[in-house]
């Protein structure tokens, strides 16, 4: 290991129209060396991120590359710097093809002409080092997320860059494409270049990582070996305090049948489905990314036609793809992408949160603005939204906060059945426990919950029963008392144990 | 139609059949080849001749506004610059008498850049959005237009006969005017596929934000792109000059809507990221091939605007097609 770090980040203070970001904070990542990043959301990570990209400047504090000082002008001088960053959902061009994405904004010339044969080999050549297989000539359009980012290292690596910051890669893959990346940050390290890596997931801080650098309310609390460390003192520090209730499960009664799905098919997307959901009962929808799972609770929703099958709810059968009814009759969603479904992202706290009640806070022909601040302040109180006023954007808002209003929207229509989609994705430790709470109160209400989830703690943790999917089907029912992390995964992954 | 000599022929046969031009072509080739089996004149010496005519100021204002819409922007004002340079361009070359044609390009040109940079300024710097700035200019270039040329009208007689002769002869049986287009397109092409201002165009119409974060200097490409369309149009005044022999106040009134009409029909994406400048003059060739193939198919007139309508619609159609077509793909695959 050498003397002088690769990237040595000290002091950094950076605040957005009076309220700090960053506080100092100090990041070392050292050549051959993955650094886990981690810290609730709020934590500064992001800040941190775009600081080292180019895309904003601190306001105090140095950042030293090979010992140097490292002021970069912009997103095309990190890079000339030898600093990348992939990011969860990386922005390509769609239009262009995979090889043009690559070098967008540096394409190879020959003279003053692109030279489009070199690009396209250059670009075989990456996906060969990296292992993969991508066709240089389709266009980037269609392609999934695991793909795109494959094209972003490609990036980094045909810049070569030395320090790759990835941040919180794996929110969107499967297991065997977080496999894939896992085998890619390996050979990156082995090819000395030095990696950030930024994730909610601890499992893979643990596989990953060299060393774990912990951020909490913009200031940088721990930065030690990962062999020096428990997924305890990790999430300590994160949080400051043990969450020794992580998944508090409150047990309560479980009722009469609220939901019941017969033999739900849709060519090609999800195949004979059935389960049931009783009052008062948490039931989680696991599975790998792609299972169809959330095509399964959209079309029991309403959202998405379904071919075959039935829906009951509370008695009444419904038709495939009536809403409306759905909802008069005490269904609610919480979709999986909450800023393009869930959420108004420019309109106001209380415009977002009331929005799904309007109807009773009608005085004569008018909405009460009063009833809807009034409502919506009392909700915001109860779920512990983080704000600065009822009245600003929910953009402003973390992506916890944010979800905390969407579930605030659909708990004021006062639900039978909620079903939640991916309800604490990239959220941070903290947050997602006060959401599991509050959907356990509601439960204890006589709420009956439809939950689909990608991480299995919190699967094990929040559900009284667990269906897993694979391949558009329901392959295992498991009860809590008999349910546990390999049998889910050996049922999702469909793998002889 | 572009073909790589160092690709091996299967790649280049792919992607000529691949290009977005190719539909649009052969829709233009089927409608040729079936109005002139029908009727037997309509592909005559002089026919041709007529419609090529009348192709060219809008196939090279397409040219520029390709450049444009590939950024998600759109041009009205070409319509009204094409006016304003084909009245200045006649104003030039009167006071300065003998002087050589060049100079009514030099004229119109100028004219059409200083419009062009003027709208890229304001969508570039301004970060206002293009249908309203240009829409903008459109109203206020036809109003410089109004008071400049007020009532006068210049006829053929008024003009040097080099400016005449310009708008009836041809080489090799296409009018001069339509080989301005051919080296327009010949010119433009290349920009679009093989600089790095081309493809950086390409680029931000494809991703806006995306553009931002890989560092393209996009105010400085938004104003190019804006300065390119203006030329263009500028450089259609002078050949509308030369086709009608003369211009007034309403020269170029309305042409915009054809000029955005052609490019869509010639596969040019209305929300950027592809087309080229050849699809936006083939397109441009087809539009108007329509409008000459009616008549000689004794199809009454007015059903030719519907038509146009229709083809827009279409080739919007099947671009969205395309694309839901690949996230339906991707979401297939992403099942394995």
């Amino acid at each position: 290991m050498s003397e002088v770090p690769l990237l040595a980040v000290s002091a950094a203070a950076k605040a957005f129209g009076g309220v700090p970001a960053l506080r100092g904070a100090s990041l070392v990542v050292r050549s051959g060396q993955v650094v886990g990043l981690l810290g609730e959301n709020g934590a500064g990570k992001s800040t941190l991120v775009k600081s080292l990209a180019g895309i904003s400047t601190l306001d105090t504090g140095t950042m030293l590359l090979d010992g140097q000082p490292y002021e970069p002008s912009g997103p095309r001088d990190a890079e000339a710097r030898g600093i990348a960053v992939i990011y969860q959902e990386p922005s390509l061009f769609p239009d262009l093809t995979i090889a043009e994405n690559i070098f967008v904004g540096r394409q190879p010339m020959s003279g003053r002409r692109v030279d489009w044969a070199t690009m396209r080999d250059e670009a075989t050549r990456l996906f060969e080092q990296l292992g993969v297989r991508l066709a240089p000539d389709r266009t980037a359009r269609g392609l999934s997320i695991a793909d795109q980012q494959l094209v972003e290292i490609a990036k980094a690596l045909s810049s070569e860059a030395r320090l790759i910051i990835m941040d919180e890669p794996t929110a969107a893959l499967s297991a065997s494409e977080v496999a894939r990346l896992t085998g890619i940050v390996e050979r990156l390290r082995a090819g000395g270049a030095g990696i950030v890596f930024i994730t909610h997931r601890l499992d893979e801080v643990f596989e990953i990582c060299d060393r774990v650098t912990i951020m909490r309310d913009g200031r940088t609390m721990s930065d030690r070996a990962i062999s020096d460390l428990s997924v305890a003192e990790v999430i300590r520090d994160m949080v400051g305090r043990d969450l020794s209730d992580l998944y508090p499960k409150t047990t309560t009664a479980i009722g009469a049948e609220m939901l019941r799905v017969e033999g739900l098919t849709h060519a090609g997307t999800f195949r004979d489905v059935s389960l049931v959901v009783h009052e008062g009962e948490i039931v989680a929808l696991a599975g790998l990314v792609g299972a169809g799972r959330s095509e399964v609770v959209e079309a029991i929703f309403g959202l998405r036609p379904y071919d075959d099958g039935s829906v009951v709810f509370r008695g009444t059968a419904l038709r495939s793809g009536d809403t409306a009814s759905r909802i008069r009759l005490g269904m609610a969603m919480v979709p999986e992408d909450r800023r393009q479904q869930g959420l108004f992202m420019t309109a106001s706290i209380v415009r977002n949160a009331t929005i799904a009640v309007l109807d009773r806070m009608r005085r004569l022909l008018m909405v009460s603005g009063r009833a809807q601040r009034d409502a919506a302040t009392d909700w915001a109180q109860r779920l512990n939204v983080k704000h600065a006023s009822i009245d600003a954007p929910v953009q402003s808002l973390s992506g916890g906060n944010q979800q905390k209003v969407v579930l605030a929207k659909w708990l004021m229509t006062d639900p039978k059945l909620l079903i939640v989609d991916e309800p604490t994705r990239g959220i941070d430790v903290g947050t997602k426990s006060e959401v599991h709470r509050l959907i356990g109160e509601a439960v204890a209400g006589g709420l009956a919950v439809l939950m689909v989830s990608s991480e299995l703690p919190e699967v094990l943790g929040v559900a009284d029963r667990v269906y897993v999917m694979r391949e558009g089907r329901i392959v295992e029912e498991l009860a809590r008392e008999t349910a546990n992390q390999e049998l889910i995964m050996t049922a999702a992954t469909g793998a002889a144990s | 139609m572009t073909t790589a000599t160092m690709a091996p022929p299967s790649t280049s046969l792919r992607r000529v059949l691949g290009a977005r031009e190719t539909p649009v072509l052969l829709v233009l080739v089927a409608v040729v080849v079936g109005t002139s089996m029908v009727n037997s004149r309509f592909v005559s010496r002089q026919g041709v001749r007529d419609l090529l005519l009348a192709v060219s100021f809008v196939a090279l204002m397409a040219i520029g506004q390709t450049f444009v819409i590939v950024m998600r922007h759109v041009d009205l004002s070409v319509g009204s610059t094409l006016g304003l340079a084909s009245y200045v361009g006649v104003v030039a070359m009167r006071n300065l008498p003998g002087v050589p044609l060049l100079w009514l390009f030099v004229a119109a040109a100028a004219v059409g850049i200083v419009v062009g940079l003027i709208n890229g300024v304001l969508v570039a710097v301004l970060k206002l959005p293009a249908l309203v700035v240009t829409l903008g200019t459109l109203y206020v270039v036809q109003g410089v237009q109004a008071i400049v040329v007020a009532s006068k009208r210049v006829n053929a007689a008024d003009l040097p006969k080099s400016v005449v002769d310009l708008g009836i002869n041809s080489f090799l049986g296409i009018p001069y005017l339509m080989w301005a287009v051919v080296v327009a397109a010949a010119v433009a092409a290349p920009i679009a596929r093989y600089t790095r201002f081309g493809r950086d165009l390409y680029a931000m119409g494809s991703n806006p934000d995306a553009a931002v974060l890989v560092g393209i200097p996009i105010s400085r490409r938004t104003i190019g792109a804006f300065a390119i369309s203006g030329l263009c149009a500028g450089l259609s005044g002078a050949l509308f000059l030369s086709r009608f022999g003369g211009t007034d106040v309403n020269a170029g009134i309305g042409t915009e809507l054809s000029v955005v009409a052609a490019c869509v029909i010639g596969g040019v994406f209305i929300f950027g990221g592809s087309g080229s400048p050849v699809g936006a003059v083939i397109g441009a060739l087809l539009l108007k091939v329509i409008g000459t193939a009616l008549p000689a198919l004794s199809i009454k007139e007015f059903w030719q605007d519907a038509i146009i309508g229709a083809l827009i619609i279409a080739a919007i159609s099947v671009d969205r097609l395309v694309v839901v077509r690949a996230e339906r793909r991707r979401r297939l695959e992403s099942r394995r």
